[in-house]
């Protein structure tokens, strides 16, 4: 079966090792992951998973269920990028010296429509919030005038249908 | 000299009581109402045991000779009495010696609860004396750990850890106890758990999938059951009777399913996968209809899923969403307890016979006892067989023994052959496979069934693997009865040389010691048989007995076990030689 992105959203009692129990989940079946990240959700004390995978279908739906099956995880989903609003984030970390020594830099950050965080006399530092390609982009565009440190977020994704949770948890409460 | 120290006994729930952690955690296990443990004590853990000797009137601790040994007794005890069974060992290596029965368990969905002591909670991470990531290592073959470095944590995750460990599908449950939380006072109160809101263990069943399954039942021709330890661990042998001799479908079992409905019983077709009967195997590949009822499509028992049952409809009764659809795609799920399903399918359905369907099974299955079964069990030629030796210790049992199997050819052959009148008599490791689970799980199971019968039938390499609770079984005096069936081979690996890697016999023959001195060491009768004459009298001597009892069966050295199907192969491919 042809794989695809998908994007795992997991929504579970903040305890420890239950990263270390979802880990588990993809380590037993060899898979990488492309990206994962961790919050609270809109829920008091209810956190919020965000894995990304490259996998076919069934296999996703069926590490859905392992990880739903989880004592503290409430409940997972699983998503295609139609189905979700999702971004990156991403940090460079350049020579103070280039910003004014190359004109073009300046340039690069306008039309990237980055946002300058600091500036020291040493180094500044950009900030680009887009998808995987624009960061990417940035990247290898800031890459010739020496890229001191450059660093990337994991997805951290929002879906466009109703998660429910709240739903879930008020069932519970009755 | 021993010492009594009278506690006073557990007040109403809800009363408080200023004790130590180690206290609070033999509190709650007699909340649990557990009387029996089995462990192994050493130092993170020592606050614990000295309050398992303060207690040791209200509950008995079991020490074993191994922690693996009291992981698998705990198994045993759970399979037996279908409570939940609880370990206990110090942390690092008394920790990581439980991992085998732990992983045993969650494969085959064992009620479970075991407590490792930890180095106290300044030292977590300071790679301290017996310190090991019990939490890290175990999560992977837990329903669920976690570690306690406050006794005030302890009430609360106790009664979940027995609430998670017995609820929807059974599984281990590994709960870590610093030893400076064991030492800390606290006032402690119990109340049991009852629900957690990120688990929801029993599915409601879905009516429209009711009818659609009844729909498919009352159209097919030629409907086929197969079984697994679901039945047993719903406690829905009742149910699963009633539907059965209602609906007139022919039933087959997975190991761990055996004995939920009597061997006898008519609708009863024998085991299915790779050591399972020809017909139950062959006909999944005939049949229009799979109902397959708290089973969760081993490879073992499905071979080859491309060539698995594609004619027949399917529908699953699962208690376990993780399984719907996992391996085999299902036409209805009833997603559900199915002790509620069983029930609710039988009184929606009629009556019905498919005398044609039915005869298929039994001329398949004269085949099978042509070509297979009637040189097992009687053998002409010398060299005593496997099988003779079930089907004797059936004759001086009645079928109402537990039966306790290691894993090998003497596991396949017992499950094909032993006799059951009643459900919770085969115990045996399914799913992880475990050598030397056999001989400390028949502890467990005769301690969860005193009452009963417990024959523990083990290999001579599975054997020699657990072979020091020998001395568990001498100090306890537990009646059980040992048959090691002795080939001086480890016989199904050896099997598998033969057919599929040309004789070459790698690291499979055994030099044994003397079995009968070794148990005699342990001032257990023993004897040993090696003839046809005396296997009668000597498996009635054994039963006789009302201690533990020792017999070697010296059985033919190169024996095989038939039918087979090749691994990866078709349920269609089954072999009779």
């Amino acid at each position: 079966m042809e794989e695809k992105i998908y994007t795992i959203s997991v929504y579970s009692e903040n305890n420890i090792g239950l990263l270390n129990r979802i880990s588990a989940i993809f380590l037993k079946r060899h898979i990488n992951l492309e990206s994962f990240s961790t919050s609270e959700s809109e829920i008091p004390n209810v956190f919020r998973f965000v894995i990304v995978v490259n996998i076919a279908t069934d296999k996703v739906h069926k590490i859905v269920q392992q990880i739903e099956k989880q004592i503290d995880v409430i409940k997972a989903y699983y998503h295609t990028d139609e189905e979700t609003i999702f971004q990156e984030n991403a940090l460079y970390k350049v020579k103070s010296i280039s910003l004014f020594e190359e004109r073009q830099i300046q340039n690069i950050i306008k039309s990237s429509h980055a946002t300058i965080v600091t500036v020291s006399p040493e180094f500044f530092v950009i900030e680009k919030t887009g998808f995987r390609a624009e960061t990417e982009q940035l990247r290898k565009d800031l890459a010739p005038y020496g890229l001191l440190q450059f660093v990337r977020s994991g997805r951290i994704s929002v879906t466009k249908a109703k998660m429910g949770i709240s739903d879930i948890l008020n069932t519970f409460k009755k | 000299m021993k010492t009594k120290v009278k506690r006073e006994k557990l007040k109403a729930t809800g009363s408080k009581l200023r004790i130590s952690g180690a206290e609070a955690v033999i509190r709650c296990l007699l909340a649990e109402e557990i009387k029996l443990i089995y462990g192994y004590p050493g130092g993170a853990i020592m606050p614990i045991y000295d309050e398992i000797y303060k207690f040791q009137d209200q509950l008995h601790h079991v020490l074993t000779r191994h922690e693996q040994g009291a992981t698998h007794a705990a198994q045993g005890f759970a399979r037996t009495s279908g409570k939940v069974g609880v370990a206990i060992a110090t942390s690092g290596p008394g920790a990581t010696n439980l991992v085998t029965g732990i992983a045993d368990a969650q494969i085959d969905s064992t009620p479970m609860v075991c407590i490792t002591g930890q180095v106290a909670s300044h030292l977590l991470g300071s790679d301290a004396f017996q310190e090991t990531d019990i939490i890290g290592i175990s999560t992977p073959v837990t329903k669920w750990n976690y570690q306690i470095t406050k006794a005030n944590e302890i009430p609360e995750i106790m009664a979940k850890a027995f609430y998670i460990a017995r609820s929807g599908r059974p599984g281990p449950v590994l709960i870590d106890i610093t030893k400076d939380a064991q030492f800390e006072l606290f006032d402690f109160s119990y109340e049991k758990c009852t629900g957690i809101r990120s688990y929801q263990p029993y599915p409601k069943l879905i009516n429209e999938s009711l009818s659609e399954a009844v729909r498919l039942i009352g159209e097919s021709k030629k409907p086929f059951v197969i079984w697994g330890q679901g039945v047993i661990l719903g406690q829905a042998e009742k149910e699963f009777k009633d539907f059965i001799e209602k609906s007139g479908i022919p039933a087959a079992w997975t190991i761990l399913g055996l004995s939920a409905l009597p061997t006898a019983h008519p609708s009863n077709r024998g085991m299915v996968g790779m050591h399972g009967n020809y017909a139950t195997n062959l006909l999944t590949n005939e049949c229009d209809l799979l109902i397959a009822v708290g089973m969760r499509f081993d490879d073992r028992v499905t071979g080859d899923l491309k060539t698995y049952a594609k004619q027949a409809k399917v529908i699953h009764l699962e208690l376990d969403p993780a399984e719907v659809n996992k391996n085999v795609k299902a036409d209805v799920t009833l997603l559900c307890d199915c002790k509620i399903s069983l029930q609710a399918l039988t009184n929606k359905i009629s009556t019905k016979k498919y005398p044609m369907w039915i005869k298929r099974f039994d001329d398949l299955d004269t085949i099978e006892k042509e070509k297979v079964i009637h040189g097992d069990l009687n053998p002409t030629k010398p060299g005593l067989t496997m099988g003779e030796s079930i089907e004797m210790i059936n004759k001086h049992s009645d079928g109402d023994a537990i039966i306790v199997t290691d894993v090998g050819q003497h596991q396949m052959v017992a499950c094909r052959y032993a006799k059951f009148n009643q459900s919770k008599s085969n115990v045996t490791s399914g799913g992880l496979g475990t050598m030397g689970f056999a001989l400390p799980a028949a502890i467990g199971a005769k301690m969860g069934a005193p009452n009963r019968e417990v024959v523990a039938v083990i290999g001579d390499g599975g054997f020699q693997m657990t072979i020091q609770e020998l001395g568990t079984i001498f100090q306890q005096q537990v009646a059980v009865k040992i048959v090691i069936l002795n080939n001086d081979f480890l016989g199904m690996v050896r099997q598998w040389q033969q057919l599929f890697f040309d004789n070459r016999y790698a690291s499979t023959e055994m030099t044994n010691p003397d079995f009968v001195a070794i148990a005699k060491g342990y001032y257990i009768e023993a004897d040993r048989v090696d003839n046809r004459q005396h296997l009668d009298q000597a498996v009635a001597k054994m039963m006789a007995s009302d201690k533990p009892y020792f017999l070697e069966i010296c059985v033919e050295k190169e024996g095989n076990v038939f039918p087979m199907i090749p691994t990866g192969a078709s349920v269609s491919d089954i072999r009779l030689e």
